[in-house]
């Protein structure tokens, strides 16, 4: 026995000295990173779901474009300073502008009427000298054969990831490899979620895309592969050519002014064709080792670590072309210090590190102890982190304050409605009676208190379907919803509930019971159902439409569910959402545009809102400048929403994040993904604060050890006498 | 109340069946010797009266919470007819009502007469100030917290104490009375013998578990009535009102798996032990392949499958509480499937070893029947088997409860159980200044219970299994 | 020797047969594949040609499980089932529902969960039978009392409580070790001290209670009784004879669950953030992706048939009483 506690004192005293000999060299004990990395230029984020996909024809989520934005350059960005969003050009030399031709193909003026356009022209010039990141797809051997385009299966077996290939090569980026991006778009197998939207405008696409297909399942056929590899370059796209080396045209069918904001998102950025031609090797995708896992760009970052399990880290790409910090912005944004590295050479930082982090607090709590350098807030951390101000503004929390983190918030370019099933018999169609319920609806729920309580005050409740940001919008009285809200001392207030009831009285439901039966109204609210949380939320459902005496009853189910239900048309009231995909009105109204029906149509208007007059204005407003002449249409478009009251404007939700104070050039931007760019970071200050805020607390430990050996003192006296007694 | 409101839920109809079971059964065994011995053990053991009175709090509580209905609502309509609500409501939330209906906006610490946040607050002059805002119901008859608050609380509490030690009392003396009837001695003699346990039953033990047990609910009670005893969560509910509502859930669970898995255990295993051949084999593939499939998974397999079933047919499953309430009876069936082969296998082994003595092989040699032999024979020679293993596996159930729900694969979210407590309490945990009430009130509800559940479990054990009495 | 463990081996194949075939029922009974397209797929923008082409590239565009236009074998040959099943046999996982191979996923992700697991074993072990031991030794005595209901008592608390107290405590309060995450090579310990004293800890109550059992069981038989006659000292009854016995149990309980230390936990994992295979496996739960699911199913099995395998062979080796038949 006493050789075993002679055992065990030895075992925590090397445990005690590997634990000393850490907390000399290192700042904390919990820095979770490398210790030598402690005092570099690197920033720190985490990701909470692995991104699905890399690709840039299939990526189309916030969480991916994080990576892949800063990766790789599509013609376009939007400005990181200036307000309303403006595009600048990218890797094009300036933002390209239309030019119209008939159906003859003859040229048309700039001012050319509407009906007269068959096709739109856009010819993109891209920045000579652009160089992709090294990889070894553009690896060659001295006579220009590729190194790595003919590889043996037993090479690929023992791959583990793209850096364990041992030489790297690159070239130039050329007008063809934007085309062939565009191809890629129609490729079939490579499911690109907008080849169905783009096949409408770009000429020849569709087209393109079934021969493809075609030729590609002749292909699968001769080689006896799942995935041949298929070379695009002998393919065309009516549509798209190349002009020279350095500039391409794409050919839009009609009119399609949004088309430039398509060319600011990562589904027109360049791609090589090597790069098909290596990852299509046989074995690779065993191996993990795709295009869509394994992004390929000539932007100012580069993937060189990619564990979706662990981290993913951005460096900084060696080839970079160069871009410097913007010297213009808002007014504001000279006092903000934004403007203080302007003109200086981009990326700022050597690398990024972004951490697996699926759970939010641990994610909260490593921001607090410095070791995340921004956050979001999730709803148990506003509290702690952010208070309103005597004049009910919002500011941090004093803690905050004294560690010297930062807030920044922003409304988002979104919508939350609730939406009536426009196909349903009791709050659908277009008569007095649903369309009076459906206001008074509107009225009764109390969305500002919905904010309160379930968004901790982040938001701002809807007056039309336009957020803020959005051209169209409008603020202040002109701005306000008449039928639900109203002006009192200045400030914009709900219609008191007297209101609502007055007009569920005018609809033939007095006290919410049907005047004919007397039957109390049983309204279906159908919604996703996943979290603890949620049970409060319908409750406030119910007491909502309990307050016009409705019962409501909820349907609760899965996402998916909910999703066939809004296809089928079978729900009746529900909550849904959008996010903007570009910065422009006919990216919210369309929700709402007839021929968008999703019962009908499969399109994304869940309500099935239909009205010919709105339609008429949708047609006419989508393809106009943004001027007054837009604003007047659709000031029209949205007078019909409010009267037909399709939805119940929600609210457009606010982005709220921190920051520390070693992290700099941080301005809320909703359209641009590739900020990364523009962050700059100080990491002596960083490394200060870290050690300051993280001091190991042993004494507990201490005690802990002590109270156990002071307990042993009597049980090992016992077994001596024990002992003792035995030999005797 | 009339009928036609009330609501029957499978779960509830399925506790009274088990409650119809375990009084028969109850009866069955007053009547064999064998079967009374070891309960007769367990009550005269000290640890096994002492948690059975523990447990019989949580049962009752379970009980009530197990009567469900539609609650009227105030006004009639038109034709005078009344009218009720969507609402499902039980006879523990009617007799609690106040708990459930006092709801605060947000968090507030136990016993707390401030929420937890600072608000801006209005001033009547109409300034506006930062500050801790008073709750609408907890502490709010007071005129000064800061000065009357420890009074009164101490008052609450002597009030409190002092009521569950009356009642206690009374319910001894009605004990006492009871005894000295049957005993046929003198009252003194029957007290003095209680009092300092000379009596068969350690009714001593009894009376002080009861008597604690009494004096903490009245304690409880009391200040309930005008405090939140254990705080308000996020949304401003009664943590204490949610762990109480939570002991339906945990007893559920513990107790319906079992009962749903017993019949096919029982049957398969002696019916493997006793036929033997392709019989056995068949049974032994079919335990053997569920065995290997990992527990979580299966479970998650099948909740994810219900769920889906419950999204297309969501008309079926109008209310919340009938969603949560066959994702309940689910989830016990499906715990009993990945929990009823380790009894199935000990049976078929018991089973083999009956079959060969000498008055089972007899029977066969008259040309008894299997059913009659099996009847007969061997189920009462196993049951006490069947009883160890059903209130060992209690405790193991409701803990495991916690962990499923943690993985999103246990209740439904919407209902009260601890997991889901204590799910929700790990966000709270980030927070600064910590709330840790939820979470603390979780625990010591499902602590009290398993650890009751526990050392009851090993009173019966040893009365039913004498062999290991002496280790134990 | 061989001939048993090749008759076993051969016994496991109906068995692995009927563990795919329930969760391959389980998961398509409600569920049909063009949901889960659709899942996967996300909510923008979808239409059915999308969601045919996902099935095409998965192999969900046959019939579930009979194919009524096919002929012969056919009719059982081309189906999802028979196609997905045959591969699992072969020990090739495909690619998950959202087109990563599942193999290679569960050889990265293998190490981390062994790296808490086989720790917590080791360590539990030691502390549960030097504990039990103890406790044996001081059989009948207020600590014999004490410490099982020190057990029973550690019994009764959720291991969740373990596990967020833990966190809490040394991670936030104190400032120990990190958080959560993990970290490739050594680098690793700083993120494995804390699960793996937990897991420690939350063993203690059941095992050391089991032990002790075990230890007094052993105790009161006739040859420790004449041991200790013969005059030798306690503490070398206990530790030649009580323990030396007691390891049969011991063992052959560690065997069987050997196998399934690969399968991880899935609660630590997921809440300190490490990679392993637990948190493979809930996540592919909460993503519904069936493919991990039955693989990490199929696995399972496998495991768990090993283990009953083991546990029959390290019988005959500690005791050679026992003889496989």
């Amino acid at each position: 026995m006493d050789h075993q506690f002679r055992n065990m004192a030895y075992m925590l005293f090397g445990v005690w000295a590997v634990l000393l000999l850490t907390a000399c060299t290192d700042g904390g004990w919990n820095n979770p990173y490398p210790t030598a990395e402690a005092d570099r230029n690197i920033l720190y984020s985490s990701f909470s779901e692995r991104p699905k996909h890399l690709d840039p024809v299939r990526s189309y989520s916030s969480d991916e474009y994080a990576f892949i934005a800063q990766i790789y350059e599509p013609p376009l960005q939007y400005h990181f300073l200036k307000r309303p969003y403006v595009l600048e050009p990218l890797s094009a030399t300036a933002v390209p502008k239309a030019r119209y031709l008939d159906a003859d193909g003859n040229w048309l003026p700039a001012g050319a009427p509407e009906e007269t356009i068959a096709f739109s022209d856009y010819e993109i010039e891209i920045k000579q000298g652009m160089q992709y990141q090294p990889h070894p797809a553009l690896a060659r051997d001295g006579q220009g054969n590729y190194l790595y385009h003919d590889l043996t299966g037993e090479e690929i077996e023992s791959l583990n990831t793209l850096s364990d290939f041992s030489e790297t090569g690159s070239r130039e980026v050329i007008a063809e490899d934007f085309v062939n991006q565009i191809k890629r778009l129609a490729v079939p197998h490579l499911h690109s979620p907008i080849a169905g939207l783009m096949g409408e405008y770009i000429l020849g696409l569709n087209a393109f895309g079934k021969t493809i297909e075609d030729v590609y399942t002749q292909l699968k056929n001769e080689a006896g592969l799942e995935k041949p590899y298929l070379d695009l370059r002998p393919h065309r796209i009516e549509g798209v050519e190349v002009v020279d080396r350095h500039s391409f045209r794409i050919r839009l069918k009609g009119k399609y002014p949004q088309f430039v904001y398509w060319l600011a998102m990562p589904f027109f950025s360049p791609m090589p064709w090597e790069a098909d031609a290596f990852f299509s090797q046989q074995g690779m995708e065993k191996r993990n080792i795709t295009l869509d896992w394994y992004p390929f760009g000539s932007g100012p970052f580069m993937l060189t670590e990619n564990n979706p399990n662990l981290r993913m880290v951005l460096s900084r790409n060696p080839n970079f072309h160069g871009e410097q910090y913007p010297s213009e912005g808002e007014e504001s944004d000279k006092a903000l210090g934004l403007l203080n590295d302007a003109g200086a050479e981009l990326p700022f930082i050597e690398k990024a590190v972004y951490s697996l982090e699926k759970e939010n607090i641990p994610n909260w709590n490593k921001f607090l102890q410095g070791y995340y350098d921004t956050s979001g807030i999730s709803s148990d951390s506003f509290d702690q982190a952010v208070k309103f101000s005597d004049q009910g503004e919002l500011g941090l929390t004093e803690p905050m304050q004294e560690k010297g983190i930062n807030l920044l918030t922003a409304v988002t370019t979104s919508m939350n409605y609730m939406g009536f099933n426009m196909a349903d018999p009791v709050v659908g169609g277009d008569t007095e009676r649903a369309r009076l319920l459906r206001q008074a609806i509107s009225v009764a729920l109390d969305f500002e208190e919905y904010i309160s309580i379930f968004n901790n005050g982040e938001g701002i409740t809807a007056q039309s379907p336009l957020p803020p940001g959005i051209f169209g919008n409008r603020t202040g009285e002109e701005g306000m919803n008449p039928y639900v809200y109203e002006m009192s001392n200045g400030k914009l207030n709900r219609k008191p509930l007297a209101h609502a009831k007055a007009l569920m009285a005018q609809a033939g439901y007095p006290n919410g019971k049907d005047r004919e039966t007397g039957k109390p109204l049983i309204l279906y609210y159908d919604t996703t159902a996943s979290g603890p949380d949620d049970k409060a939320r319908l409750n406030w459902f119910s007491k909502q439409f309990v307050k016009l005496g409705i019962q409501l009853v909820i349907r609760a189910t899965d996402y998916n569910r909910f999703r066939e239900k809004m296809r089928k048309g079978t729900s009746q009231i529900f909550m849904w959402g959008w996010n903007a995909d570009y910065p422009d009105p006919e990216n919210f109204l369309f929700l709402l545009y007839g021929p968008n029906g999703k019962m009908e149509h499969g399109g994304e208007n869940a309500a099935n809102y239909s009205s010919p007059r709105f339609d008429a204005l949708f047609e006419k407003m989508k393809n106009m400048e943004n001027g007054p002449g837009r604003q007047q249409i659709i000031d029209e478009m949205v007078a019909i929403l409010r009267r037909d009251a399709p939805w119940v404007f929600g609210f457009h939700p606010k982005a709220f994040s921190l920051f520390h104070s070693w992290y700099k050039n941080v301005k809320p931007n909703l359209m641009a993904n590739n900020t990364l760019k523009y962050k700059r970071l100080e990491p002596e200050l960083r490394q200060r604060m870290r050690t300051e805020w993280n001091p190991p607390v042993l004494w507990p430990v201490i005690t802990l050890l002590v109270v156990l050996v002071v307990s042993a003192i009597p049980a090992v006296r016992i077994c001596r006498q024990h002992e003792r007694s035995a030999v005797r | 109340m009339n009928m036609d409101n009330l609501v029957i839920l499978w779960t509830d109809a399925l506790v009274y069946l088990l409650l119809v079971v375990a009084i028969a059964f109850g009866i069955y065994a007053s009547r064999k010797e064998h079967l009374r011995a070891p309960w007769r053990y367990v009550i005269r053991s000290k640890v096994g009266i002492g948690t059975l009175v523990v447990l019989l709090f949580y049962v009752v509580i379970g009980l009530s919470d197990s009567i469900h209905f539609h609650p009227p609502l105030d006004e009639p309509d038109k034709n005078g007819e009344v009218i009720y609500s969507s609402e499902v409501i039980s006879l523990f939330d009617q007799m609690v009502s106040g708990l459930r209906a006092r709801q605060e906006k947000t968090y507030s610490a136990p016993l707390a007469t401030h929420l937890y946040a600072k608000e801006n607050i209005e001033l009547p002059d109409g300034t506006t100030i930062r500050d801790f805002p008073r709750l609408k119901y907890g502490g709010a008859h007071l005129q000064d917290p800061e000065k009357d608050w420890k009074g009164d609380i101490m008052a609450l509490s002597a009030l409190g104490i002092f009521k569950g030690l009356v009642l206690t009392l009374v319910l001894s003396n009605i004990l006492l009375i009871f005894l000295t009837i049957r005993s046929g001695c003198s009252f003194e003699h029957t007290a003095r013998n209680v009092l300092v346990g000379r009596t068969e039953i350690p009714w001593c033990v009894a009376l002080a578990v009861l008597g604690l047990m009494l004096v903490v609910f009245m304690w409880s009670a009391e200040l309930a009535t005008k405090y939140h005893l254990l705080g308000t969560d996020k949304v401003g509910e009664d943590v204490f009102y949610q762990s109480l509502k939570s002991i339906r859930t945990g007893l559920l669970i513990g107790t319906l798996t079992t009962l749903v898995m017993l019949p096919a255990a029982v049957l398969l295993g002696i019916m493997a032990g006793y036929f033997r051949g392709w019989v056995d084999d068949v049974i032994q593939y079919t335990y053997t392949t569920l065995n290997s499939i990992p527990g979580v998974l299966l479970i998650a397999a099948a909740i994810l499958m219900l769920q889906i079933y419950m999204s297309q047919h969501a008309d079926e499953f109008n209310s919340l509480v009938e969603r949560a309430d066959l994702r309940l009876l689910f989830l016990c069936i499906i715990l009993g499937v990945t929990s009823w082969t380790g009894l199935c296998r000990l049976l078929r082994g018991e089973a083999m070893k009956l079959r060969e003595v000498d008055y089972v092989q007899a029977a066969t040699a008259f040309g008894v029947g299997h059913f009659q032999i099996i009847s007969r024979h061997i189920l009462p020679n196993v049951l006490h088997i069947v009883l160890i293993s059903v209130v060992l596996d209690f405790s193991r159930l409701v803990l495991a409860e916690a962990v499923l729900s943690y993985v999103n694969i246990g209740v439904d979210p919407t209902m009260n159980s601890w997991g889901n407590m204590i799910n929700s309490a790990r966000l709270e945990m980030a927070r600064e200044p910590v709330v840790w009430w939820s979470l603390a009130a979780a625990m010591i509800f499902m602590f009290t219970l398993v650890l009751s559940a526990n050392l009851f479990s090993d009173v019966v054990r040893d009365a039913f299994d004498p062999r290991l009495r002496s280790t134990n | 020797m061989m001939a048993y463990i090749i008759r076993r081996v051969l016994y496991a194949i109906p068995i692995l047969i009927g563990v795919n075939v329930l969760t391959f029922m389980l998961f398509f009974v409600v569920n049909s594949p063009d949901d889960m397209a659709r899942m996967h797929l996300g909510q923008k923008r979808v239409n059915q040609a999308v969601i045919e082409n996902w099935k095409q590239e998965r192999g969900y565009n046959r019939p579930l499980l009979y194919n009524s236009e096919a002929e012969g074998v056919g009719s059982i040959t081309d189906t999802v089932f028979f196609q997905k099943s045959v591969k699992l046999f072969q020990f090739d996982f495909g690619s998950s529902d959202s087109g990563r191979d599942i193999g290679y996923d569960i050889s990265q992700r293998m190490w981390p969960s062994l790296a808490i697991a086989i720790p917590v074993l080791m360590v539990g072990l030691l502390v549960n039978i030097s504990y039990a031991l103890l406790i044996a030794f001081f059989r009948a005595t207020y600590i014999d009392l004490w410490s099982v209901v020190l057990c029973v008592v550690m019994m009764s608390i959720s291991g969740l409580f373990y596990i967020i107290g833990g966190q809490y405590l040394v991670s936030k309060l104190l400032h120990l070790v990190p958080i959560s995450g993990y970290d490739t090579g050594l680098g690793a310990w700083k993120f494995l001290v804390l699960p793996v004293i937990i897991g420690v800890i939350g063993s203690i109550g059941a095992g050391t209670r089991w032990y002790r059992t075990l230890f007094l069981e052993e105790i009161n038989k006739d040859y420790v009784r004449t041991a200790r006659a013969k005059g030798l000292s306690e503490r070398v009854v206990l530790f030649r004879h009580v323990l030396k016995n007691a390891m049969i149990p011991i063992l052959t309980g560690v065997v069987v669950v050997l196998p399934l230390l690969f399968m991880g936990s899935l609660i630590t994992e997921s809440f300190f953030g490490i990679p392993g295979l637990g948190s493979y496996t809930i996540d592919a739960i909460q993503r519904q992706d069936f493919a991990i699911v039955r693989s990490m199913v199929f696995l399972g099995s496998v495991l768990y048939i090993l283990g009953l395998l083991l546990t029959d062979i390290s019988y005959t080796l500690v005791d050679p009483r026992v003889r496989l038949s």
